[in-house]
């Protein structure tokens, strides 16, 4: 059986070797040889690590769109929101999670019908912090 | 031509990016221990709060204009910062970071570029991928760099970025700049420089070159050469090594117990052979300080440091911790309640031209252990493998009572939404 490494992370980085042929199994075949690339979780949740940060979610105002409180997601705040994207929106001085939409004013969108839509006016000055790129559930 | 850019009080604008409470609310972060003011916005500026006032002195203004005080929150402004760092690198590949909140860059080689909106649009990413506000000087020479900055700040420039190029603005820049506001000229010769009429910048920058360096010294030579934009001072895009490594901290409550400061010591002595090891130097010498309590009139005070020397030079966390608490025992007075505590390593040299001592014993290198031991604290988190000197409970840590969350250090910190 070909040994297989797991690196423990270091700097945050967490590296699996990522084997580019399947060996077969009890063939004395030195996995070493086809030893390939690393594979980097935050390379591939996180594009832009400069303008990056985690946020937790807490409530239930996205559970229709996957996003369950106790998440963590990544927002990347280097890209600029445009409509359905998920955001983090700054609203009475907090941070909320929620769908942008510009068509017809711009909404800040709920996915769950017990909640309202925000409704951007004159009042409320929205402002965008960031745009969500991915979600991490562990179980 | 060299930009200075820094970010507008940085440790405030750190705090708010991740709270937008605090957007609209006067902010103070307070030094280690929450002792003084080491950062203000710019609302309690305005109330007249100057830096580094001690917290008791302003606790009235604060309860008035509700301020809200915060502890410091090194992890994240130190993150915050390299952040700052990666951006600026999109923009020149020579930069000198000069604090945790500015560096010069230099745009040497890129003359063809509109420098202005180049600057504009470096504060612009900074401001969108990091919520953090900016301001650019730029100009011929470090120290108008420093100038053009400060009135970027002062004057509110539109687009925060500010560029000092010719000679009639320059002037004008000069005449109503205090020599005292000078990058360099420290309060000192401000002072004998008043007494011989020099006020502004600008009295500096037409003073006499060759008698004012007689009269004071190559440095203020080379300031009033800047002034003229002319640039002297090297641009250092890897600083030099340190020639002296201080740690000490205050604590949070007084200590006459010797073992308590035994441990303090012996915490400042592994952290300054940490830095030691990364730059690859050797220290020959080690100062141990120890003070009681200066802003308390009823306290009996007692202040003292001793310098101990090395047979040869080190950096093995052993040499200087047994030589640390030789130190103590000397300084050591029972019956007063000290409140600091610190070491200094000097006498430093690198690693590779060390002369070894022909009449002292061969040194027992304990390289391997010492690679050992910074491997695994880099690996596991600072302290996991440590001296029993360092204590365990470490009673003597400083206040950080009003710390935020380590928002971009630590998942479970992470910002709520």
């Amino acid at each position: 059986m070909p040994k297989v490494t797991l690196l423990t992370p270091i700097n945050s980085s967490l590296e699996l070797p990522l084997y580019e042929t399947l060996i077969p199994a009890g063939f004395p075949s030195p996995a070493e040889e086809y030893l390939g690339d690393t594979m980097d979780l935050n390379d591939y949740l996180i594009q832009n690590k400069t303008a990056s940060f985690f946020a937790k979610v807490e409530g239930d105002s996205m559970i229709d769109a996957g996003i369950f409180a106790g998440d963590l997601v990544v927002v990347d705040k280097s890209i600029t929101a445009c409509d359905g994207c998920i955001v983090i929106a700054v609203v009475n001085n907090e941070f909320t999670i929620k769908r942008l939409s510009t068509k017809n004013g711009i909404k800040l969108m709920p996915e769950n019908k017990e909640y309202q839509p925000i409704v951007m006016s004159g009042e409320n000055e929205l402002l965008i912090w960031g745009v969500v790129t991915s979600l991490i559930r562990k179980f | 031509m060299i930009a200075l850019c820094d970010v507008n009080n940085f440790y405030v604008s750190c705090e708010r990016a991740f709270n937008p409470a605090l957007w609209h609310r006067p902010v103070i972060v307070l030094s280690n221990n929450d002792g003084c003011a080491v950062a203000r916005s710019s609302e309690v500026k305005n109330l007249g709060i100057k830096m580094a006032s001690p917290l008791f002195k302003i606790k009235n203004l604060v309860k008035q204009h509700r301020i809200v005080t915060l502890s410091s929150n090194y992890a994240l402004y130190g993150d915050m910062s390299h952040r700052v760092d990666d951006i600026i690198a999109q923009y020149s590949d020579q930069i000198e970071n000069y604090s945790i909140d500015e560096c010069f860059i230099n745009f040497k080689g890129h003359e063809h570029l509109d420098l202005v909106t180049h600057c504009q649009n470096l504060k612009q990413q900074i401001w969108q991928w990091l919520s953090l506000p900016v301001c650019v000087g730029i100009a011929p020479s470090k120290t108008l760099a420093k100038v053009a900055n400060h009135y970027a700040k002062k004057l509110k420039v539109s687009g925060s970025v500010l560029k000092l190029d010719d000679e009639l603005q320059i002037k004008q820049a000069l005449e109503y700049l205090p020599v005292k506001e000078i990058w360099g000229v420290g309060g000192q010769i401000s002072k004998h420089l008043n007494e011989l009429g020099i006020i502004t910048a600008l009295d500096l920058r037409n003073s006499p070159i060759k008698t004012m360096r007689k009269r004071f010294s190559v440095v203020l030579e080379r300031t009033i050469l800047e002034l003229r934009g002319i640039p002297c001072i090297a641009f250092d895009a890897d600083p030099e090594k340190k020639k002296q490594i201080i740690c000490s901290r205050s604590f949070a409550e007084k200590i006459s117990d010797l073992r308590l400061l035994k441990e303090a010591i012996a915490y400042h002595v592994s952290r300054a052979c940490v830095t030691l090891r990364q730059q690859q130097s050797v220290a020959q010498s080690i100062t141990v300080a120890i003070r009681t309590n200066t802003f308390n009139a009823h306290d009996k005070q007692h202040s003292k440091a001793i310098t101990l020397q090395l047979p040869q030079a080190s950096n093995q966390t052993g040499d200087f911790l047994s030589a640390a608490q030789q130190g103590l025992l000397k300084l050591f007075k029972k019956g007063y309640g000290y409140k600091k505590a610190g070491i200094v390593l000097n006498n430093i040299s690198d690693a590779e031209t060390v002369q070894l001592d022909l009449f002292s014993p061969t040194h027992n290198s304990n390289d391997g252990l010492m690679q050992v031991l910074d491997d695994i604290n880099a690996r596991f988190g600072k302290g996991t493998l440590r001296s029993a000197q360092e204590g365990f409970k470490q009673a003597w840590v400083m206040k950080s009572d009003i710390r935020t969350p380590c928002y971009t250090t630590k998942i479970s910190d992470a910002i709520k939404v």
